[in-house]
């Protein structure tokens, strides 16, 4: 009981949002009906069957029509961004009160239209009355408002995470880079079949780090610092055999911090700009130090510094390569404690270094 | 059948690989050198004139597809240095680019990793090209690619938007400067800046070239180089040197421009 997406009466309203707005107006519709079944059930003189029912879906539909349909008319018409997060913002919190006070008078006027009584009335006879008729509506409609808001926001989180794992998917998964490894390993193959096997087992070893952190929200799931080492030898080695004298690397992690907890693939994305930006623009190639230690005051100090090519800091980063860096700023600010933070200094010709300060974790973790 | 080759491939193990390969599908190819990149492959071109050239086309520096260009840009077709343009074969890992390439004039295109059957088809292609060659025709491979090249520049023209536009903006010290277009001769890319010239004075601007052009009236503005576009009715003469390079003057300014061989052809007496 409610209408089709593609229903005619909704071409006005963006294609994404048209199949939203029929759910919520099928709920809307099966609580007006018990609305009017408790206002009739509970003996109202005044009220028959038809009449509650009449009262019930005019308001309903009324207040529905204005601040859902509506919200998003007005959202379009203001440009605001964010098609389905609702910006809580001043005006619309006013748009959607008005929304509730008009379509109570609109719903109210058809149903005295229909009765052929006049609820206006009722405000000099009962004012208590007439007030307790409004104020359950405003407090239902409230309520439809705020879980309609709460499954907005639910539904745009579920994406936002969805599209984060995603992309580290499609960056880690770079088609470039797995059909080089792929050519490289077809050429080892045939030359030097040892080195072939160990190359594949890198490969392996990688693609399975990738696929399980694409599957977790990667803040789960006890992951060390020496399994993140492992993973990024596997990434260097395999960029090793394919760069040959052009890259050469270290990776430095003292014994005391091997067992220290950190979010899976942290530092992959900065290796990995690292090469892509810093290395492989460079004619003669260079060299990537990652290190992690433990500073003087108590903070775990990891760092990714790269002799490639640079950049100019204030200059906004080229597509794709500001993502490796902002999605480690994201995922450093939601830590518990959130005291990390994450510094890039680089300039054109001189190479990168970023550097994550973290809480460092006194008590041991267990190995996984 | 014998000729001679030029592999540019950034990573050692793949450009071996392509070479052992080469070996068994075409004996009589000799490989005269291997780079690791673009500005390498032009040079290397240039010096060794090989008659078939391997493209990679993601290379540290210059890409392979800016290394065609410019080798198509620098290639001697008349004098003692002459010799027919290479037939081009791009090898990338990854399709993206693959139709663009074969526009852009390459024979053939080789995904990586190369499989042994299919470089054994593009031989064939390599070699029939190679010879329907007139030997005496210089010119004729070089002309093939520079009409493909101008075909596959030529999209970005087309999108021109509807208001060219009027006056150029350029902030110089703490002053923004107007300059209408009607004063403008010349806009040359110098390295970050676009440098305008008009007959009097020279204004620099941060827009890119490459996002100037598509908002000039073409009739007007004609692009005679990577880096540089004129004013037509501003235009002098056009005259050639003895290696064949154009270059051009303006009314008006005593400085003469290089005239690439890619937009030489809009120059031709009536």
């Amino acid at each position: 009981m409610t209408l089709h997406p593609e229903s005619p009466l909704l071409r006005w309203l963006p294609a994404d949002s048209r199949r939203g707005v029929t759910q919520r107006m099928g709920i809307v519709w099966a609580v007006a009906l018990l609305i009017a079944l408790f206002q009739w059930g509970s003996g109202h003189k005044n009220h028959s069957l038809d009449a509650s029912l009449v009262y019930s879906y005019a308001i309903s539909t009324a207040i529905w029509f204005l601040t859902d349909p509506g919200r998003i008319a007005l959202h379009r018409l203001l440009g605001t961004k964010g098609p389905h997060y609702w910006a809580l913002s001043l005006r619309m919190m006013a748009y959607l009160l008005a929304g509730v006070v008009v379509g109570y008078t609109l719903g109210t006027l058809v149903g005295d239209a229909y009765t052929g009584h006049s609820t206006w009335e009722l405000l000099a006879i009962s004012p208590w009355r007439f007030f307790g008729f409004w104020l359950s509506t405003l407090g239902i409609s409230v309520g439809f408002l705020f879980s309609f808001y709460q499954r907005a926001r639910n539904q745009d989180l579920q994406r936002q995470a969805t599209e984060a794992r995603l992309k580290l998917l499609e960056t880690q998964l770079e088609p470039h880079m797995l059909f080089n490894t792929l050519a490289n390993l077809r050429a080892l193959i045939a030359t030097d079949p040892p080195r072939a096997i160990r190359m594949l087992d890198r490969l392996n070893d990688y693609l399975r780090a990738t696929l399980r952190a694409s599957r977790t929200d990667g803040s789960t799931g006890s992951h060390t610092l020496a399994d993140e080492f492992a993973r990024l030898r596997d990434y260097l080695e395999l960029m090793a055999v394919r760069m040959g004298p052009r890259l050469s690397y270290t990776l430095d992690l003292p014994e005391a911090l091997q067992r220290h907890p950190v979010p899976p693939l942290l530092l992959q994305p900065l290796v990995e700009n690292a090469i892509r930006h810093g290395l492989e623009p460079k004619l003669d190639g260079g060299r990537i130090d990652v290190r992690a230690s433990a500073d003087g005051t108590g903070q775990l100090l990891l760092e990714v510094i790269d002799t490639g090519v640079g950049m100019d800091a204030t200059s906004a980063p080229q597509s794709g390569s500001g993502f490796g860096l902002s999605q480690v700023r994201e995922r450093v600010a939601s830590l518990p404690g959130g005291t990390g933070r994450v510094e890039l200094s680089t300039r054109p010709g001189q190479g990168a270094a970023v550097r994550i300060h973290l809480p460092l974790n006194t008590t041991p973790q267990p190995a996984a | 059948m014998n000729a001679t080759a030029l592999i540019a491939e950034d990573e050692p193990l793949l450009a071996a690989a392509l070479q052992a390969e080469l070996s068994r599908a075409w004996p009589g190819l000799r490989v005269l050198a291997t780079v690791g990149h673009g500005a390498a492959a032009v040079e290397q071109a240039l010096a060794l004139k090989p008659q078939v050239l391997f493209l990679d086309i993601r290379m540290p520096g210059v890409s392979g597809l800016e290394a065609a260009l410019q080798l198509a840009e620098e290639w001697p077709e008349a004098g003692p240095d002459a010799a027919p343009f290479p037939a081009i074969v791009f090898v990338t890992a990854y399709d993206q680019y693959a139709v663009q390439a074969f526009e852009a004039q390459a024979v053939d295109y080789l995904l990586k990793p190369v499989q042994s059957e299919r470089l054994a088809r593009t031989v064939q292609r390599v070699q029939q090209v190679l010879a329907q060659r007139n030997p005496a025709d210089v010119a004729a491979p070089l002309e093939h690619t520079l009409t493909q090249l101008r075909a596959l520049l030529a999209p970005a023209v087309a999108a021109s938007p509807s208001e060219p536009l009027r006056v150029i903006q350029a902030s110089v010290g703490q002053q923004i400067r107007l300059v209408p277009i009607d004063e403008v001769l010349v806009f040359e890319a110098a390295d970050k800046y676009v440098r305008v010239l008009t007959a009097s004075e020279e204004l620099l601007i941060r827009t890119p070239l490459k996002d100037l052009t598509p908002q000039l009236d073409a009739s007007l503005f004609w692009q005679i180089h990577r880096g540089t576009v004129v004013r037509a009715t501003a235009i002098h003469s056009v005259s050639r040197d003895e290696a064949g390079k154009l270059s051009l003057r303006l009314r008006g300014r005593t400085e003469s421009w290089p005239v690439s061989r890619l937009y030489a052809g809009q120059f031709k007496a009536m």
